[in-house]
């Protein structure tokens, strides 16, 4: 084989190696997710807008979520919205409501794709703290998948994450591995 | 983006001013005005469908939006069904513009053009030819279309939704959910079974108030043909109820009881089976002793034949080990009260009914939820039962439950499982064999229909012995229930948040008589099943 040919080959493979890194870069940098921005950095201009949205509390007899129409702050993106409301979803319930979410269970993060997935993950205590009980679990999963996909079209499905990792389920029961969908099986009669 | 806040002190925009602008509004934005007159107007559509429209004076078409409904006028002209271009300028913000040397018309939408000419059947749809049904027609100042310009040159050009459904004198525009209802009504006996199809299919959920059963579908409006009622001791009457998007079933003075199962249907569309039962006279609740046979066909209950198709049965203690499940108020932990029920179950299966039983713990260890399901396919058992005690926020909540697989959280896959579509691979020797290509997570998808007729003999022999939920049966993502390959339903048998019922959880008495209602359902799901196969065909509920 001629030296001439040896250095056209090498040339090729360093070639072919730099493009191949530009393009993983540019691959990473676009599946990068949109980083969560604290709520708490929204503009003070906007701090006194809010809009209207329908969250899940579980009712007086604890055998359904019901509909109820809150003021939540205003976010400038839809990400910033999906917190906002998140972040409202697991505040307290108007009375004689409950909340849903287990006592102590924070919002760590959330993320969306472009595909309408958001990624809502929660700390360890919507875990522990749980009562345990299937209609519970069902409670707890579909108030935030319900608040998001009732009141953001651009989300259409949610996937609930806890300490930042993909689980099974929170308590035992609801197959949490795949984005679920709005299901308003479990929610009665809304209250405005 | 699509997505449309308001904030609170602004004003909003009204509907009027700005037709069908905002496809993509956020579902928050549904108010009073809009609500009432969605309600209404599913109300006076749901009329029009039980008497028919005289042909000679058709009544309007109704457009539905995410702004609600308004109606749009028809005319008849030479037989056939016309709208006014100006109705449709007006929802659908279209400029037209009448060529007076050319003697054409241009309907603008966006940037494409349609172009009409009086007295042809033929419009160009950007710059491509389509037939209509009749010419365009001068009416005063203004010009009617066939009613098939909508979907056959505006729907094309418009780029969002817009569908016409004749039938039904529907215009649905955007995002707007409208499912097609077709309903029976069959007397069985001493129930009533009423069957709605649903397509595409929607999520929904029953109720009872009072004297009625309400189904509220997961939908702004609906496309309903419902039956009428030839039983009225039993129900009254079927119409579209006080939701836009509810049926609500008014029940008759012979009214005891009901239940409900979801089924897949054909092409994405669901079935969804409501039986309405009479009132049993003077039965009293939960004896131990046999009750008296409602309907004739019930088998006696020791039927101690071996096989019939039920010959293997995995029950599983639902947690264990690390996981204690729910916790009652007094300690009580759930784990060990499905321990507890699962031996007595397998020791009474095994002795009345010679079937093998197998547990998936046989002590307080952690087991994992793909290996319950994992024992059950490796013993190739015919029934999964998994047992489990509820837990709410709410004490007093109480009562059990049976859940069976729900599939619409899986996607599309698993409603091709469910339709059983297989796969043709080369065999040796030449030709092709059908084969079943399953993923293990989608195992469950095949089983649905015998897993809800299961459902439905669980509820019901538990009904005769245990406090029940009102929401007895229900279908829900259940994580343990997905891979099991045989029909298979788990059981909240009480809820342990319930003082009285951790009591009852604990209890011998009470542990006896779930073991026996679990042992009745199996002997009735198992007849069912036999006599199902003798026919030659699957388990139907």
């Amino acid at each position: 084989m001629s030296r001439r040919m040896v250095a056209v080959g090498a040339i090729a493979i360093v070639a072919i190696a730099a493009g191949w890194w530009l393009i993983a870069r540019a691959v990473r940098s676009a599946n990068r997710p949109a980083a969560s921005a604290p709520a708490a950095n929204a503009a003070p201009s906007s701090a006194a807008r809010k809009i209207t949205a329908t969250l899940y509390f579980i009712s007086e007899d604890g055998m359904s979520l019901v509909g109820v129409k809150r003021e939540v702050p205003f976010g400038e993106s839809v990400l910033e919205q999906a917190q906002q409301i998140v972040t409202a979803q697991m505040g307290a319930a108007p009375q004689p409501l409950a909340s849903a979410i287990p006592p102590g269970a924070t919002l760590r993060a959330l993320y969306l794709t472009d595909r309408g997935d958001a990624f809502v993950d929660l700390s360890v205590e919507a875990r522990t703290n749980h009562t345990g009980g299937a209609l519970d679990e069902l409670f707890t999963v579909y108030a935030i998948v319900n608040a998001l996909t009732t009141n953001l079209p651009a989300v259409t499905r949610v996937q609930i994450l806890v300490d930042g990792k993909e689980v099974d389920t929170l308590s035992g029961h609801v197959d949490l591995r795949h984005p679920l969908q709005r299901n308003l099986k479990w929610v009665r009669t809304e209250k405005s | 983006m699509p997505t449309e806040f308001h904030s609170a002190g602004a004003s909003r925009t009204s509907p009027s001013s700005s037709p069908l602008a905002g496809p993509f509004r956020t579902k928050a934005d549904y108010h009073g005005a809009d609500v009432f007159s969605l309600r209404t107007g599913a109300l006076l559509l749901a009329l029009g469908f039980v008497g028919a429209q005289p042909p000679s004076t058709p009544g309007p078409y109704t457009v539905l939006s995410a702004e609600g409904r308004r109606p749009l006028a028809v005319r008849v002209m030479g037989g056939q069904e016309m709208f006014s271009l100006d109705d449709l300028a007006s929802l659908f913000q279209l400029t037209v513009r009448e060529d007076a040397l050319a003697g054409g018309l241009t309907v603008t939408v966006k940037t494409q053009t349609i172009v009409l000419t009086p007295g042809q059947n033929l419009a160009s749809v950007g710059g491509r030819l389509i037939a209509l049904p009749a010419a365009p027609v001068r009416d005063g100042r203004s010009w009617l279309v066939p009613v098939d310009f909508v979907p056959r040159a505006l729907a094309p050009t418009l780029g969002s939704r817009l569908e016409l459904r004749k039938p039904s004198r529907l215009m649905l525009v955007g995002d707007v959910r409208v499912p097609r209802i077709s309903g029976t009504l069959e007397p069985q006996g001493s129930l009533v079974r009423i069957t709605l199809d649903v397509a595409p299919a929607t999520p929904h959920a029953i109720t009872q108030e009072a004297n009625r059963l309400s189904i509220k579908f997961d939908a702004e409006a609906l496309d309903a043909a419902l039956p009428a009622s030839s039983t009225p001791d039993l129900v009254q009457n079927i119409r579209i109820g006080d939701g836009p998007a509810t049926i609500a079933i008014d029940l008759g003075p012979r009214f005891g009881s009901y239940r409900a199962s979801d089924l897949p249907g054909e092409r994405g569309s669901i079935r969804v089976v409501v039986d309405v039962m009479a009132a049993t006279t003077a039965a009293p609740p939960a004896t131990p002793t046999a009750p008296a046979p409602p309907p004739s066909d019930v088998p006696p209950l020791l039927d101690i034949t071996p096989g019939g198709g039920v010959r293997t049965i995995v029950i599983d203690a639902g947690h264990g080990g690390q996981e204690d499940g729910a916790r009652g108020p007094d300690g009580t932990l759930e784990k060990n009260v499905t321990l507890g029920v699962a031996r007595r179950l397998k020791a009474a299966l095994e002795a009345r009914l010679g079937v093998r039983a197998i547990l998936t713990r046989e002590s307080d260890t952690t087991v994992g939820l793909d290996e319950r399901a994992a024992l059950a396919n490796n013993n190739k058992a015919d029934v999964f039962v998994s047992l489990h005690a509820n837990a709410s926020v709410r004490p007093s909540a109480s009562g059990a439950e049976v859940f069976y697989l729900s599939l619409e959280e899986y996607g599309d896959q698993a409603l091709r499982v469910a339709k059983g579509e297989t796969e043709a691979l080369p065999v040796l020797g030449g030709g092709t064999r059908d084969i079943e290509v399953i993923l293990w997570e989608m195992a469950q998808a095949r089983y649905i229909e015998q897993s809800a007729a299961l459902a439905q003999e669980v509820e019901a022999a538990l009904r005769e012995r245990v406090p029940m939920s009102p929401r007895a049966i229900q279908q829900a993502p259940f994580r343990v229930l997905v891979g099991a390959n045989m029909p298979a339903v788990l059981v909240e048998m009480g809820f342990i948040s319930n003082p009285d019922q951790e009591k009852q959880l604990a209890s011998d008495t009470f542990q006896a008589s779930i073991v026996q209602a679990l042992v009745d359902s199996i002997v009735r799901y198992r007849s069912r099943a036999t006599t199902a196969r003798a026919a030659g065909g699957g388990v139907r509920p």
